[in-house]
């Protein structure tokens, strides 16, 4: 067992109050997170490029500014993990994909600019499947990251990588993508919290694209309040993302702070359960529907009759957007060149030895969606078909305030064991699809283990559009009733590396 | 077998139709702050927007909508109160992104027209639709013979222009024009320049690309009422080739029928030296550009407030210029067109205003000074004259200061860079002598050379008083006012 240096294992919020009161030097949080990373990474494997000196230079900038008498932002001195999707200057940006291994962008993305502005310490870049698609980092081209928990599982996907460091105590926060699933499906397997804002609510520029209409950049943290402040800070409207909402962030740490579900009308997603979820999962969200009602909160059963249609509208929608997002990466300005002849060969040679086999199966699908016959049985259809989706929400939100179900139907897999099954992986995102389909907000919130293997289990929530602080609200309220039940945090009683 | 153009019009009846794309005058890209400034190096003027790059983003450009807004009102246009953007799906190295940001079935502008006049005749081209896009970069070859990618070692990309704003304005079919489809065509374009100029959203300059045409052209059996397959011609990079174009696929196409054979659906590229055209990309097989609606970017939808605000900004345009013009000055289409083709419309125009009446304006600038410009090779309106100078030198005509002769003059004086014509008046001393006791010893000491002719005068010989005139001026070095001299010389003899 290795033991775990204290401020490793402390919130960010506490972290943060700390370095600004002068308690602890951003600096020495910055090398204790480094030391962490060294002692355990080998093992998770959740980061492809850890900051090093650049993070303690930023740790240093952030004493520096202190000892000048300047107010630090709200994140000042916090190590801060950020999915390999998000385009950082002096790190490299991979995507999790061969095809731009060590790009260094030109440019910052909009949310990690935000989060240097706040003072967080960006300590390194995170794994994921490639180009954000898949289930549990399989998929990324240098191989996988490994749950903390079971380090033959899963770590969940896409942004297990971000997931994993969270949960391995390598990062108080960490920065993930959600397209259909993407946070809260690693977040339930690696037992912390993740939530997918409201899609619009943070920007996406310098976030490399996966599925336009799909891709929400989000939070991950240990408690709900660390995860409400990055989603406070990272949020917002952004001028130079067009799809991005000219509207205040909602008050989601104010919401964090003050959990309580009485009175709440909650909905349960009747099409959420029955064959293929894992009973240590049904169990658990059984007792969790318990404890809301001991809360106060009315819970009923809401039908959602298209969520079942879900599935196959996404995976005709993400892959025809992907088909044509990616058609960018040819070897002609940056990432991998390869072969000789003609543009054309070069554009081919380049894209078949760079991407991976996931990522080329997606393009393919999307080209033959969007070609000219196929368009308005596939495309066309399955965006007709997010209409009646979103058509659900807004019938079952007439009823409720928030609708709950599993995040994923069960506990993280093993390493290998659905890689050569795509359908089967693709089931994982089942309950998380429709919120991303229709842009609302979710959250996934720890509430156990699964009794039969001990891993951890979720529970998702899910919200109107720009209601994410309902989230905060009732997963706050979860996160202490549980905790007071444990009588301590879930990530205590995982084995393995923590002690 | 060849085919003559006339003959192939025996048999065929030619259908064209014009796709226009125009770069957009504004300062900034379609959908990034970089500017748009032509010339610059190889790029300078490019950010992770417009290379594509990873991450990046588009946003749109407001003013490129308005002025696309202005060209569809422009062109009778119904401008959409709600439409998007689509991306057009193809790989080529010059567009970074390896789809082009463009406009599918929901474009901003459709169903106008534009009214063209030829040979005094008035031709109604319908236009189909106008739309946005972004334009791509600018390839180099090099290596190969011809500077094209055939036979090239290998290819620069510049994408200065990649992401210029470009608006596209395509014809419906145009039918019915015969043995004119050449000149319709090439009318079509020039009004079509003209209407864009007044706009003021593009400097069209075809030479630099900021106006390119592709010409379609097909053939249906005449009588048949069944329209041909179409060809595509691109590289028309002047308002002749335009013309030209359009001339030579008749001929060639009506060929391929006469003999049974199949027109294909391709694109051909024009060639200036010869006007003729070749086959490029085949365009058998449709590229399938996979359009779907452009995620990144919401919905335009420009309020009716807007529309009518931009309606109401637009300039006088040109075929409103020309009714009231014709109209005004009691005009022939042929004599508008002339001024038109010589691109005297301004300046004859601004002369009039300055006090000069319109068929004086006209009388100079298309008589003397269209000559000064032909001989210089330049276009009247780029003389150092202007119409000020033109309005006080007719003025000084009226005014009996000037008669024809010292005003060509005074013309010189002010083109040679000598000052305004007062100025040239003064310093040259051309100014027509009035006063008659100067005239009167002038006419003295001639009637005093010219005892005979005098004589003659005096017994009634009315004409023989030429002479008299006539050395009068040479004394005055025609700076007399001959019909005042005659009146002067008669009294003196009577």
């Amino acid at each position: 067992m290795v033991s775990v240096s204290d401020l490793v294992t402390k919130t960010a919020t506490e972290l943060a109050a700390a370095i600004s009161a002068g308690e602890v030097s951003a600096v020495e949080v910055t090398q204790a997170h480094l030391d962490r990373i060294a002692a355990v990474d080998d093992r998770v494997k959740a980061f492809l490029h850890v900051a090093g000196d650049d993070a303690l230079g930023q740790a240093r900038a952030v004493d520096d500014k202190r000892s000048r008498g300047e107010a630090l932002g709200a994140l000042g001195g916090v190590p801060v993990a950020v999915k390999d999707l998000f385009a950082t200057v002096g790190m490299p940006t991979t995507c999790g994909s061969k095809i731009l291994a060590g790009w260094m962008p030109p440019y910052e993305s909009t949310i990690t600019a935000r989060l240097r502005a706040a003072g967080a310490v960006l300590i390194g870049k995170t794994n994921m499947d490639e180009f954000a698609m898949g289930s549990s980092t399989e998929n990324s081209g240098y191989g996988p990251s490994h749950n903390p928990w079971d380090l033959a599982k899963v770590p969940g996907g896409s942004s297990g990588g971000s997931a994993a460091a969270v949960a391995a105590f390598e990062a108080p926060l960490s920065l993930g993508t959600d397209t259909g699933g993407s946070i809260r499906q690693p977040a339930a397997v690696c037992g912390i919290v993740g939530t997918k804002p409201t899609y619009g609510g943070s920007s996406r520029y310098g976030v490399v694209a996966f599925a336009s209409s799909l891709d929400t950049p989000g939070p991950f943290g240990r408690n709900v309040l660390d995860t409400a402040l990055l989603h406070q800070v990272m949020s917002g409207h952004d001028p130079m993302d067009a799809t991005s909402i000219d509207a205040p962030v909602p008050p989601v740490v104010e919401a964090a702070r003050h959990g309580d579900v009485a009175g709440m009308r909650i909905g349960i997603v009747s099409e959420f359960a029955g064959e293929g979820y894992q009973a240590g999962v049904m169990s658990r969200f059984a007792e969790a529907v318990e404890v809301l009602e001991a809360l106060g909160a009315k819970v009923t059963e809401v039908s959602c009759p298209h969520f079942k249609y879900a599935l196959p509208a996404y995976y005709l929608i993400a892959p025809s957007e992907v088909s044509s997002n990616l058609a960018r990466f040819d070897g002609m300005r940056y990432g991998l060149r390869t072969g000789g002849g003609s543009a054309e060969e070069v554009m081919a040679t380049s894209r078949a030895a760079g991407f991976g086999p996931e990522v080329k199966r997606r393009i393919m699908l999307g080209t033959y969606a969007l070609s000219s016959g196929y368009y308005d049985a596939y495309y066309g259809k399955a965006q007709q078909v997010r209409t009646l989706i979103i058509r659900d929400f807004e019938a079952a939100f007439e009823q409720v305030d928030v609708l709950i179900s599993p995040p994923t139907p069960t506990t993280a897999f093993d390493i290998g064991e659905r890689a050569d099954d795509p359908m089967a992986m693709y089931l994982a995102d089942l309950c998380t699809i429709p919120s991303d389909l229709a842009g609302n907000a979710a959250i996934s919130v720890p509430i156990g283990l699964a009794p039969e293997n001990g891993l951890p289990v979720g529970l998702q929530v899910m919200a109107p559009a720009l209601a994410d602080d309902r989230l905060y609200r009732v997963a706050a309220a979860v996160e202490a009733a549980f905790e007071s039940r444990w009588g301590r945090p879930l990530l205590s009683e995982a084995k393995g590396l923590l002690a | 077998m060849t085919v003559t153009y006339e003959e192939a019009l025996t048999r065929y009846e030619p259908v064209f139709g014009l796709e226009t794309h125009v770069e957009l005058g504004t300062r900034t890209k379609m959908f990034c702050g970089c500017i748009t400034t032509f010339g610059g190096s190889p790029n300078s003027q490019v950010c992770p927007v417009c290379l594509g790059l990873p991450g990046s983003l588009p946003v749109v450009n407001r003013t490129a909508i308005e002025y696309a807004m202005k060209i569809g009102l422009a062109l009778n246009c119904s401008i959409a109160s709600w439409c998007r953007f689509a991306r057009k799906n193809y790989f080529y190295p010059d567009m970074p992104k390896n789809f082009q940001i463009s406009q599918y079935d929901e474009p901003l502008c459709t169903d106008g027209y534009l009214d063209v006049s030829v040979f005094g005749e008035i031709v109604r081209v319908g236009i189909e639709r106008v739309h946005l896009e972004e334009d791509t970069g600018k390839s180099l070859h090099v290596g190969g013979a011809t500077g094209r990618i055939q036979g090239a070692e290998y290819s620069l990309v510049d994408y200065n222009r990649a992401g210029i704003p470009l608006v596209e304005i395509v014809t419906k079919p145009v039918p019915g024009t015969g043995a004119l489809a050449p000149e319709i065509a090439r009318a079509y374009v020039t009004e079509l320049r003209d209407v864009l100029r007044s706009l003021n959203v593009s400097d069209v300059r075809m030479e630099e690309g900021s106006m390119r045409c592709d010409v379609n052209t097909s053939l249906s059996v005449l009588g048949s009422g069944v329209w041909g397959t179409r060809t595509e011609t691109k590289n028309v990079n002047s308002l002749r080739s335009v013309e030209r174009a359009v001339r030579s696929e008749i001929p060639r196409q009506a060929a391929v029928l006469d003999e049974g054979g199949r027109v294909i659906q391709e694109t051909r590229h024009f060639h200036e030296e010869s006007g003729e055209t070749t086959s490029g990309r085949s365009k058998e097989e449709a590229q399938d550009y996979r359009y779907f609606p452009e995620p990144d970017l919401v919905p335009v939808a420009p309020p009716a407030a807007w529309v009518q605000e931009v309606r109401a900004s637009l300039p006088e345009l040109p075929s409103a210029r020309r009714t009231r013009l014709i109209a005004a000055w009691s005009l022939s289409e042929l004599e508008y067109e002339s001024m038109r083709n010589a691109g005297a419309l301004d300046v004859v125009e601004e002369t009039a205003l300055a006090g000069a009446s319109p068929a004086d304006a006209r009388k100079w600038w298309m008589g003397e000074l269209a000559r000064r410009a032909n001989d210089s090779g330049v276009e009247v309106s780029t003389l150092v004259i202007t119409p000020a100078d033109v309005a006080r030198v007719s003025a000084l005509v009226a005014a009996g200061t000037l008669n024809d002769r010292l005003a060509r003059e005074v013309l010189d004086g002010v083109l040679a860079g000598e000052g305004t014509p007062d100025e040239v008046v003064a310093a040259r001393g051309l100014a027509v002598v009035s006063d008659d006791s100067a005239l009167l010893s002038a006419i003295d000491e001639a009637i005093a050379a010219n005892p005979d002719i005098a004589e003659k005068i005096r017994s009634g010989k009315v004409t023989a008083s030429g002479v008299i005139v006539g050395a009068v001026m040479k004394a005055t070095r025609g700076q007399a006012d001959a019909t005042r001299v005659r009146e002067l010389v008669l009294e003196r003899l009577a």
